[in-house]
């Protein structure tokens, strides 16, 4: 077999394109999804069991069923129902960009509502309860304690779920987008050449999720500047990288 | 006149597909469990790479988890599928064989889902070895038993109650993975909803039937390793 160098070099612009597509993904549809995981997690974390039941209900399905599955209902189930061909959301709801959003958004939702849920209910009881004691209304006590405090505890799983949604991202290629799997397999289909372009994609995707690490330690080391001495210098971080 | 979302949701008819998605679901399951095994084979070897003294095996362990940890399992997939045929093209032409060759769509499958559960499998087989305590080691040592008699006898049991929780979220992951296989043609449930998409053109349903079948296996696997924990677990019980 004849490995080439010469068509990782060639493909490298439109590979590099890919990749951008599939930032732009990971990034839009992860800040909407923990915006939609707020609310699911306060609801999950309720005394209340109607208010548990719907993001229970939600959590449930969007982890327990294939990505895959859920990127097809959006994309190609959505068009079985002439409600929603008729409504204003069809012409949305017709582009495979968005769809992929849209899914990403809800499927990293469950995940991080239910990461959100368990930094809620690991903040010690004290700091709420000096809250409490300094007459802080609910709203307040999220704004200043509670959000802030999950926050920091979920910020070194948060960066796992991150790399996994990068992962899953690859998953738009099967909706004819054009992100960095789509284009190796667009580049593929032409110069069959299918380890070095695939290789080529898959260290991409390492580099990427390099960055993505690294910038999780600092934001985590950012939310929980609290616990460290201010001229502190970072333990061991070369070590770690 | 289309059944609405509301009759969709409530009614589920398949048509006479159903068998279809039962079919497929059996091939997801069997995909899943050799996937499994293989997956469990490379974990522990990855474990043991990684725990070697020697450092060619560190870095090939580091190098595999690395690697696959940080690579989407579709493009594992299609890299096996598509690069194992460019592959084993060149070398029967070695030979003198010039056709075209392709692994059959099960065998890539099972061979991309193990080699992504044991880079993750071999993370949690690493931590669990790290708790069984030194001396018990040194004590089968003492005992003269052999370093296999060791493994098989005081180690490995030890490690199964360990690790049993961590492999079964790979597992439950892996369920869902296999869905990816569909992308290469193999006929599993997923693939299965997309042919009856095809007849019927009700691609709500079939995909929302299918996603049941995957919450039911899902549901059925939790339940298994429920069990199985409380099996692991059962000289703890009520100890502490």
């Amino acid at each position: 077999m004849n490995w080439s160098w010469d068509v990782i070099f060639d493909n490298l612009p439109k590979l590099i394109n890919g990749a951008w597509l599939t930032l732009e993904l990971v990034v839009i549809s992860g800040l909407i999804g923990v915006m939609l995981s707020l609310p699911l997690a306060l609801m999950r974390v309720s005394k209340r069991r109607w208010v548990q039941a719907f993001p229970f209900a939600y959590i449930f399905f969007f982890r327990g069923t294939p990505l895959l599955i859920q990127i097809f209902l959006v994309y190609y189930g959505a068009s079985q129902f002439d409600v929603i061909k008729e409504s204003a959301l069809w012409p949305i709801l017709r582009e495979p960009y968005w769809c992929a959003i849209i899914t990403f958004a809800l499927h990293t939702a469950a995940y991080i509502a239910e990461l959100l849920r368990g930094a809620i209910q690991s903040i010690p009881k004290g700091e709420l309860e000096a809250g409490k004691a300094l007459g802080m209304s609910y709203p307040l006590m999220l704004r200043r304690i509670i959000l802030p405090r999950a926050f920091g505890i979920m910020m070194p799983s948060y960066g796992n779920e991150v790399i996994l949604m990068l992962k899953g991202s690859a998953l738009a290629s099967t909706i004819t987008l054009l992100d960095l799997t789509g284009m190796a397999r667009t580049v593929i289909a032409r110069t069959y050449t299918p380890l070095e372009i695939f290789l080529a994609a898959g260290v991409i995707y390492l580099i990427i999720s390099a960055v993505i690490i690294a910038l999780f330690r600092f934001l985590e080391r950012r939310f929980n500047r609290h616990q460290h001495w201010p001229n502190e210098k970072p333990k061991d971080l070369d070590a770690q990288l | 006149m289309r059944p609405s979302l509301f009759q969709t949701v409530l009614f589920m008819d398949l048509q006479g597909f159903g068998h279809l998605l039962l079919e497929g679901a059996w091939v997801t399951l069997q995909l899943a469990l050799c996937s499994l095994l293989f997956g469990l084979l490379l974990g522990l070897a990855g474990a043991a790479a990684k725990m070697s003294s020697s450092k060619v095996a560190n870095a090939i362990g580091n190098g595999y988890t690395l690697f696959v940890r940080g690579m989407p399992e579709l493009l594992l997939v299609l890299t096996i599928f598509f690069g194992s045929s460019a592959l084993l093209m060149a070398i029967a032409s070695l030979f003198g064989y010039d056709e075209y060759i392709e692994l059959s769509p099960f065998v890539a499958g099972v061979a991309a889902l193990s080699i992504a559960f044991g880079a993750y499998a071999t993370e949690v087989f690493r931590s669990a070895l790290q708790e069984i305590p030194k001396g018990q080691r040194e004590a089968a040592v003492a005992l003269g038993m052999t370093g296999f008699q060791t493994f098989r006898r005081i180690i490995l049991p030890q490690v199964w109650r360990l690790a049993l929780p961590g492999l079964g979220n790979l597992f439950l992951v892996l369920l869902k993975d296999t869905a990816l296989v569909s992308v290469i043609g193999l006929n599993e449930l997923m693939r299965q909803a997309s042919v009856a998409v095809g007849y019927t053109k009700e691609p709500f349903t079939f995909y929302l039937a299918a996603a049941v079948v995957y919450l039911l296996l899902t549901c059925i696997s939790m339940g298994g390793l429920y069990l199985l924990e409380r099996h692991a677990n059962r000289g703890y019980r009520g100890a502490r």
